[in-house]
Order: C-alpha cells, then structure tokens, then sequence
C-alpha cells in the first residue's frame, strides 16, 4: 500500500496571539507541535502498511520549521516527508490550502489512500480532509473510527455518526479522516528519531507544483477574516455563599425554590 | 444571473425530517428577513415524509426543495454532492446553511470546493451586513479563545455550518403556505465509489445531545467513583450526566460525554455544573443553555460569569443535601 498522510503543525498552546489587521495567526514564539489529531492518522496508516507492506509519505505545507511535524511523523515510522512551503500559500483558507495538498498528493503520485486528522486544533474546520477528496475527484469516508479490512481494492471502515456507527465499503483510492477511537499512536523509537534527524525533506513551492497562482493563498481563499475580538459572556448570577450548615442548607433551599419558580422541578 | 435566496441543508433519515433541519430554520428565518428574501429547505433523501415536507413550510420555509432517488436514501458523499451541485446550478441560492453534523461537515467541504464557495465551520452567529448584504460569519477560533467573524466578499453562494443544538428548533405556525418541489435525482448523478455495508445504533450516544437536562461533571469530583454522587442527582433531576474534558481525558466518563469545543454541544432547560471551571472551551458547548446553575469552590471560577444560579461550596457538601431536599424519588 502507498499512502499519503497531510499533517499540520500547530502551535502547542492556545496562548496565541492573532494579527488583527490580517486576521491571520502570528505564529512565532510559539512552541508547534504535530496536530494531536493526525498522530491517529499516522498510527493508522502504519499498521496498515506494517501489515499489508508498502510505504507512508507525510505531507505537510506550511513554514520551513513544519518539516520538524514531519520529522516526528519519521520518528514515529514514516518512511518519508515532502514540506509544502511557499511565501505564496501564506493566509490560505481550507479551500486554497486543500487545493494546494491536492496538487502536492498529485505529485506525490500513485496512491491507495490518503488518510487525514479529523481536524486541526488550530484552525478546527475538518473541512480540509475533505477538500482534498474534491480536488483530486476521489470518493472520501471522513470520522472513521475503526479500520476492519482490505478486500479487493477496496475498504471496509466504520463511521461514526451522530446515533451510531456505519459500516462502509470503500474503493481505492480514496480519503479517510479518523476520529480518536481508531488507533492509539505510538512513541517515537530512538531508531525513528535517528532516522528522522538525517532524512531529506524535499520543500515543494508553488512553482513545483501544477497551481494557479490565483488560487494560492490569501489572494486564493474564498473567505476572509474582518474581525477578531474577544468573546464575551455574562448573565446576572444570585451567587450564595454559605459558610456554615445553616448558610448551606439555606443555599440549597434557595436553589430548589429558584428550581421549582423556573418549573424545572 | 444573480445568486438569490437563504438556503438551508434539511436533513433526513429513513424519510423522517431531523431536528437539525428546524433548528437551521430558525437561522435560516433570520437572515431571510434581513436580506429581504425568501428561504428554501434543500433536502435529500428518499420517499420523504409528506407531513415532515409540509412540516418545514410550517415551520418557516417559503420553499421545500426534495431531491430524491433510492441511492439518496442514506449519505453518500459523491451522489449527495453531485444532486447539491446540480440544485446550486440550477437555482443559484446566495447563502446555504448546514448542521455540522456527520453529514453536513463532510458534504458542505465538497460541495464548496467545487461551487468554488467560501465555506465557514461551526458558526455561532450568523448576520447579514448592512449595505453589502454579506453574511457574516461568526466562530470561535484557535480552541476557542478568540471569536472570529468571517466573510465571503467575492464568491457565491455563501456557506456555512453551525452545530447542532446551538438553536432552538423553530416553531410550526399553522396556515403558512409554501411550495414543495419533489426533483428524482438524473441517474447519472448517483454512482458512488462509497457502498453502506450496516449500521450498528448507540442509543447512549445520542441521549446527551437532546437531554432537557444535564448534570455535568468536572475536576471537582476528584475521583472517578464520585462520578455516582452525580448520577444520583442526575436521576433524581431526571437528567443525563455530561463531563468536561479533564474528566474525561482522566477517563472517568467516556468521551461521549464531553461537552465543549472538542466535544458535544448541547441546549438543555437546565445545565447543572459541580466542579467545572467553565472554560471558555467548555463554555463554547453549553453557555446557550437556558438555566445554568453551578456549584463550585473557587468564588471566581469563571462557569459563575455564565451562571443564573451559583453555590459557592464544595459539592460533596451541597449535593447531599440538595439529594434530600429535592422531591421525588
Ligand atoms: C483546543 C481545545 C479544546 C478543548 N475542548 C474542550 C471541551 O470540548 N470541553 C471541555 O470541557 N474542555 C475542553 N478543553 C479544555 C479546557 O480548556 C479545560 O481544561 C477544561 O474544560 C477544564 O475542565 P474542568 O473544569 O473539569 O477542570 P478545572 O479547570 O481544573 O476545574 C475544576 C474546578 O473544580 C472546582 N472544585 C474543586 N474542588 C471542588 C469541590 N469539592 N466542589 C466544587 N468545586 C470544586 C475548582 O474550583 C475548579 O474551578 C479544550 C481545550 C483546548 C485547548
Ligand atoms: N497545512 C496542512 N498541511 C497538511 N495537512 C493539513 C494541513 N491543514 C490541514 N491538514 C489535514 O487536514 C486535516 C483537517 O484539518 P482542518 O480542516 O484544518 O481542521 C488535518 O487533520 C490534516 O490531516
């Protein structure tokens, strides 16, 4: 099996501070780290080749310093990493960012799957695993939560959906996204992590992959941030405090009083 | 030809009309007003239920448009997308909105990309801008520290989802009339490279999302054993037990139960927290909830901003007495 596994790197902390002006996240200063949720797509796609053979190329576009994500996912047992890196993907939305991993998977070439986080903790769309799919004209199972079986070039996953779980077939090739439940990733290997510090992580720009400059981008992406603000919550609380037996039962009685007038009890 | 008209994704199983499909009425309502046009539920499936069709004109819809065909029965990514394209096509709406449920968070991606569409996940508020008439695009953004308001300017239509249960179904109203168009799907829509094998049901899954109410759980419970103090008060309540993510990465409750950012989002008639801080991650799964009562140590937590009623005190102390002082069983 060949497969292909886009991940992003994210910053390690929500305590990321946001350009207002462009809408876009100042990312320096901020430790990154492999979005959480891709390390099940890893962990999938190596049983799977562990146990059927072939090889996992990890994608990612992003900074020069995203080929660190990569280098994790070789640590961890990918065989290699491609960075997709260029000044002109800057401030792209799902639907540039999509259309460039599409062209990177393209000339990656042949493939049996192509296998995606559910989501990226930062951006937290989900919608790219699926743009991928449409770009490149191939079906897409997204919330798998557990591979069953290869048959016949094709794939039998389960989905999880809201009252349950669906059984689904699926030819190759094609895209997964995976939810938590799929597979429980493993630790780097001190083997990996050599392998990882002297692998070649060739950078693919704009100019190496069959894109429209139009397209890339802030100038390419559909949608654009116009405000960033705070968000804001506040409602008036009766707040007790009771300090001894007296006060608390007091507080208890006030709350199944405030229970009974609002007809909840 | 200019793209017209607020659309909503109604969704379907088994040819019943699904909750989600009223509750994006009541988004769809507001912002048909506001554009001064008319709003149209897009529903795909098979055989739909005459009385559900009628039920979305009654409940807001001046349109249905049914898309039908056996293949449609249940999601398939590939023919759901190819009969969405050929609706956009055809009736070229301005704005569509979806749940961001297992369906409308895998079909909106694909359609959007083909449609060339700008597409924005998990909106809390949606608004039309004065003046341009776009629609602004409200999320929490970066794990939900920052809310970000997003929008379209240049292509069409417009789309974006919002969680299931951030609204209020709309009401029905009797004698509104509308127009119920049923389409079969062209045949030549509906090859699938993706095949249903089965379907095996989580009845627990679901009971926490459409609870009326909900005790959740936090740190503040300590141990996992004392998760049963709070299912006492969840039976007694007559309410399903929901977690915050600490508790659940300590593997106390199982993820099912999140609720939050990274988890469920939920609107009951009451939320009852015991030992949640309310972080605005949390926050972002249950601050529409209509009564919010906590009962936390620490007097500057923040689920207090978000709260109608509080205890200040620990909740091994209060739920005891609360367990007595609370009629029925
Ligand atoms: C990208 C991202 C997504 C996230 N998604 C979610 C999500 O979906 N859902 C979610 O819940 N969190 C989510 N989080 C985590 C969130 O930031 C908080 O860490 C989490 O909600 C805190 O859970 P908690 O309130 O149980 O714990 P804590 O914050 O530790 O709060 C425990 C509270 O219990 C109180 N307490 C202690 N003892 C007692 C007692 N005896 N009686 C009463 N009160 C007591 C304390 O005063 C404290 O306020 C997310 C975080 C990130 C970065
Ligand atoms: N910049 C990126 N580089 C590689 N893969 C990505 C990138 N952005 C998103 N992905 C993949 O798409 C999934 C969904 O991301 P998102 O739509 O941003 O929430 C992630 O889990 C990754 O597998």
């Amino acid at each position: 099996m060949r497969i292909i596994v886009p991940i992003k790197q994210v910053p390690e902390t929500n305590a990321v501070r946001m350009d207002e002006a462009t809408g876009t996240m100042i990312r320096d200063g901020v430790e990154a780290i492999v979005n959480p949720l891709d390390l099940y797509a890893i962990e999938l796609a190596i049983q799977l080749r562990d146990q059927h053979g072939g090889e996992i190329i990890a994608v990612s576009m992003g900074p020069p310093k995203a080929a660190a994500a990569l280098r994790e996912a070789i640590s961890m047992g990918v065989d290699s990493g491609v960075l997709v890196s260029d000044k002109a993907f800057a401030g792209s939305d799902t639907w540039a960012t999509s259309y460039v991993l599409a062209a990177a998977v393209r000339k990656i070439g042949a493939f049996d799957l192509v296998i995606c986080g559910e989501r990226a903790t930062d951006g937290d769309t989900g919608q790219v695993g699926p743009g991928i799919a449409a770009f490149l004209d191939l079906p897409v199972i997204s919330y798998v939560s557990k591979f069953d079986s290869l048959v016949q070039g094709a794939c039998r996953v389960h989905r999880l959906v809201e009252n349950g779980y669906e059984l689904l077939e699926m030819a190759l090739p094609g895209v997964l996204t995976v939810v938590k439940e799929v597979a429980a990733p493993r630790l780097p290997t001190l083997r990996g992590k050599q392998k990882a510090r002297k692998a070649e992580i060739p950078s693919w720009g704009a100019k190496d992959l069959d894109v429209h400059a139009d397209k890339l981008g802030l100038a390419g992406s559909p949608t654009r941030v116009v405000k960033i603000f705070r968000p804001s919550v506040a409602r008036k609380c009766v707040k007790h405090v009771p300090t001894d037996e007296r006060t608390l039962n007091e507080a208890v009685d006030g709350l199944v009083g405030f229970l009974r007038g609002k007809q909840l009890i | 030809m200019q793209h017209e008209g607020v659309w909503i994704l109604a969704e379907q199983s088994h040819g019943r009309v699904q909750r989600i499909s009223h509750e994006l009425l009541t988004r769809g309502i507001e912002l048909a007003s506001k554009r001064g046009t008319t709003l149209t539920a897009l529903i795909l499936g098979n055989n739909v239920n005459q009385d559900d069709l009628q039920g979305l004109i009654d409940r807001g819809a001046d349109r249905v448009v049914a898309v039908e065909a056996p293949q449609l029965e249940s999601f398939l990514p590939q023919p759901y997308m190819r009969c969405m394209l050929k609706v956009i096509e055809d009736y070229r709406p301005e704005i569509i909105i979806a749940g961001a449920t297992s369906t409308g968070r895998t079909l909106m991606p694909l359609v959007a990309i083909k449609a060339n569409a700008g597409l924005t996940a998990d909106c809390t508020v949606l608004d039309i801008e004065e003046g341009s008439g776009n629609l602004l695009q409200t999320r929490p953004a970066i794990g939900g520290n920052i809310m970000a308001t997003i929008k379209t300017p240049n292509n069409r239509p417009q789309m974006a989802t919002v969680r299931p249960h951030s609204t209020r179904p709309a009401e029905p109203a009797s004698g509104r009339e509308g127009q119920i168009v049923r389409l079969k799907a062209p045949q030549e829509l509906l090859a699938s490279d993706v095949k249903h094998v089965g379907f095996s049901p989580n009845v627990e899954e679901q009971a926490l999302s459409d609870a009326q109410r909900v005790v959740v759980v936090g740190r503040g419970i300590k141990k996992g054993e004392n998760v049963e103090l709070a299912r006492r008060l969840a039976d007694k309540l007559d309410a399903a037990v929901g977690a915050t993510r600490d508790v659940v990465d300590r593997g106390w409750l199982s993820y099912p139960h999140q609720i939050g950012l990274s988890g469920k989002t939920i609107t009951p008639q009451l939320y009852v927290g015991l030992g949640a801080s309310g972080s605005i991650q949390h926050l972002a799964g249950m601050q529409t909830s209509e009564v919010i009562v906590a009962v936390n140590t620490d007097p500057e937590a923040q689920i207090f901003k978000v709260a109608d009623f509080g205890i200040v005190a620990s909740l091994f102390d209060v739920v005891p007495v609360l367990l007595e002082k609370l009629p029925g069983k």
